[in-house]
């Protein structure tokens, strides 16, 4: 069995987490502390990947990403990197398309927190920086670690948008999903049987790691309901 | 000495109300803050502790707070607070939540057990009672050794024996730091142990202000008692009538004339008073 579709999807996957933790985390506090009338126009803005039907995102992606684009020539002209067809363009794609899986969790995290609580950290002297870090986040891990491990999930999983702006070349863009979908296609159905059924396992332990931790961590700190 | 005078407009129940507050506080004092809920209590603390924003002055020794709409962000103040739901950091033990205000290992063992918590003080916050938590909250707040401790309804939530124990853990811990403190709060009893001024908020207003015994102490006339209770029933029993009120915690019968039940109302507030018999005082 050969597992570069499968390495290349995890690939994928845990460099589109973590630029979207990075990009999320500043977002989803402000809109979690906002009250600023931008704050709906953001959060449709945001949440626009979860309607959209993955061709119409794929296309527009693929349209602003290509060498008749301006950014597409500005990476292609300066950086001698093509963003369409590659891995780069593979991982500017899912960080849209991935983007409200991580920024939902972590701003729901964020707005349950007790408003007071992060009040009495600025009292204590401490900055923003340091409220979210120590005491924000560390409050939320629950919420945290869904937003990590759906968006890592959500991305292994997407099939539209990485077929349309990556092609299927192997070794480079080809990854599980695209994968299962060839050998249906040429009627492989036993590799397509032993990829799929791989991929379901994969994400049950997944999954269930996560609901397990989560229960842990409510035990730890007292908050079973 | 702090000098407060802070102007505010408030959206409440009834439409805008103007928040318009002058007064000062000496170093030292111990104030109680009372008013009925939506007379701006609470927004003053908020203020006074850079949590909202108001226009006017604070000049808290000679440093300024509050100077137009210019205001000292809270991290800069050094203010103890103490919110009414505690608002512990749940996520680190009793005595990490004191040691993330300031590094201060012997001042936390102390606070902790002038408290009796130093037990308790490797458990995390919700495996704690309300006031054991209140407590914590309390040495949280005097772990910066604050230039102002502003409490807000601090025992509210808790039932009268705790609140008489942490009512003498404020009483110990302002006696020994000495900390200039203002106290939102509606029992007088409590407002009658721990505070030497008083400060009567209404409608964004101050109503009164002076020395705690001289404004709880007040009343009419040459009555002797007076308490203020709610009318629950009135009932006619022959040619009488017997009111029930409730007093504070207490329910009592009161025997009423035919004139004076003219002008009683059930569910109104009514006070109770008696001018000429000996009251007796017993242990309880």
């Amino acid at each position: 069995m050969d597992f570069t579709p499968f390495i290349l999807s995890f690939k994928l996957a845990a460099i589109t987490s973590l630029i979207l933790f990075v990009v999320a985390l500043p977002l989803a506090w402000f809109l979690s502390q906002t009250n600023s009338k931008t704050k709906p126009f953001i959060e449709a803005l945001t949440a626009l990947p979860i309607v959209l039907p993955p061709s119409v995102l794929g296309f527009y992606i693929l349209w602003a990403l290509s060498y008749n684009s301006p950014i597409g020539a500005f990476f292609e002209e300066y950086f001698n990197v093509q963003l369409v067809f590659s891995f780069t363009g593979l991982v500017i794609a899912s960080c849209f398309y991935s983007l409200p899986f991580m920024v939902q969790p972590l701003q729901s995290g964020f707005e349950s927190l007790n408003k007071n609580m992060l009040e009495a950290s600025y009292l204590a002297g401490k900055s923003k920086m340091q409220t979210i870090f120590q005491v924000a986040l560390p409050n939320i891990k629950p919420a945290l670690l869904t937003a990590v491990i759906i968006t890592f999930a959500h991305t292994v999983g997407e099939f539209g948008v990485v077929l349309m702006v990556g092609g299927s070349i192997e070794g480079e863009t080809k990854v599980a999903s695209v994968a299962i979908y060839e050998m249906v296609e040429i009627m492989d159905y036993k590799m397509a049987h032993i990829y799929s059924l791989f991929m379901i396992t994969l994400s049950f332990v997944v999954l269930l790691s996560v609901y397990i931790f989560n229960a842990k961590h409510n035990r730890k700190f007292g908050l079973n309901r | 000495m702090i000098n407060i005078d802070i102007k505010k407009e408030l959206h409440g129940a009834h439409g805008v109300m103007p928040l318009d507050l002058a007064f000062s506080v000496k170093k030292g004092e111990f104030v109680a803050l009372s008013g009925e809920s939506g007379s701006g209590k609470t927004t003053l603390l908020r203020i006074l502790a850079g949590l909202e924003k108001a226009e006017g002055s604070i000049d808290v020794n000679q440093e300024k707070w509050l100077d137009g709409a210019n205001a000292l962000p809270p991290q800069k103040r050094r203010i103890g607070f103490v919110f009414q739901e505690y608002a512990l950091f749940e996520n680190m033990t009793i005595l990490q939540n004191l040691l993330f205000v300031a590094k201060d290992k012997a001042l936390a063992k102390r606070l902790l057990e002038i408290t009796e918590l130093s037990q308790l003080q490797n458990r995390y916050p919700n495996t704690l009672s309300g006031g054991q938590k209140q407590r914590v909250s309390l040495c949280r707040a005097m772990m910066q050794r604050p230039t102002l401790l502003l409490l807000d309804e601090p025992l509210s939530a808790l039932n009268p024996t705790m609140r008489e124990k942490l009512q003498q853990e404020i009483l110990t811990l302002h006696k020994e730091f000495h900390t200039t403190t203002i106290m939102v709060s509606h029992d007088p009893s409590e407002i009658y142990k721990l505070a030497s001024r008083v400060i009567v908020l209404e409608n964004g207003k101050i109503k009164e202000d002076g020395k705690t015994k001289e404004i709880l102490l007040r009343t009419q006339g040459s009555q002797k008692f007076s308490f203020k209770g709610e009318l629950l029933e009135l009932k006619k029993v022959d040619v009488i009538f017997i009111a029930i009120v409730a007093i504070g915690q207490q329910i009592v019968e009161v025997v009423v004339s035919q004139t004076e039940v003219k002008h009683l109302k059930v569910g109104e507030n009514v006070l109770l008073s008696t001018k000429a018999f000996q009251p007796s005082i017993t242990p309880l």
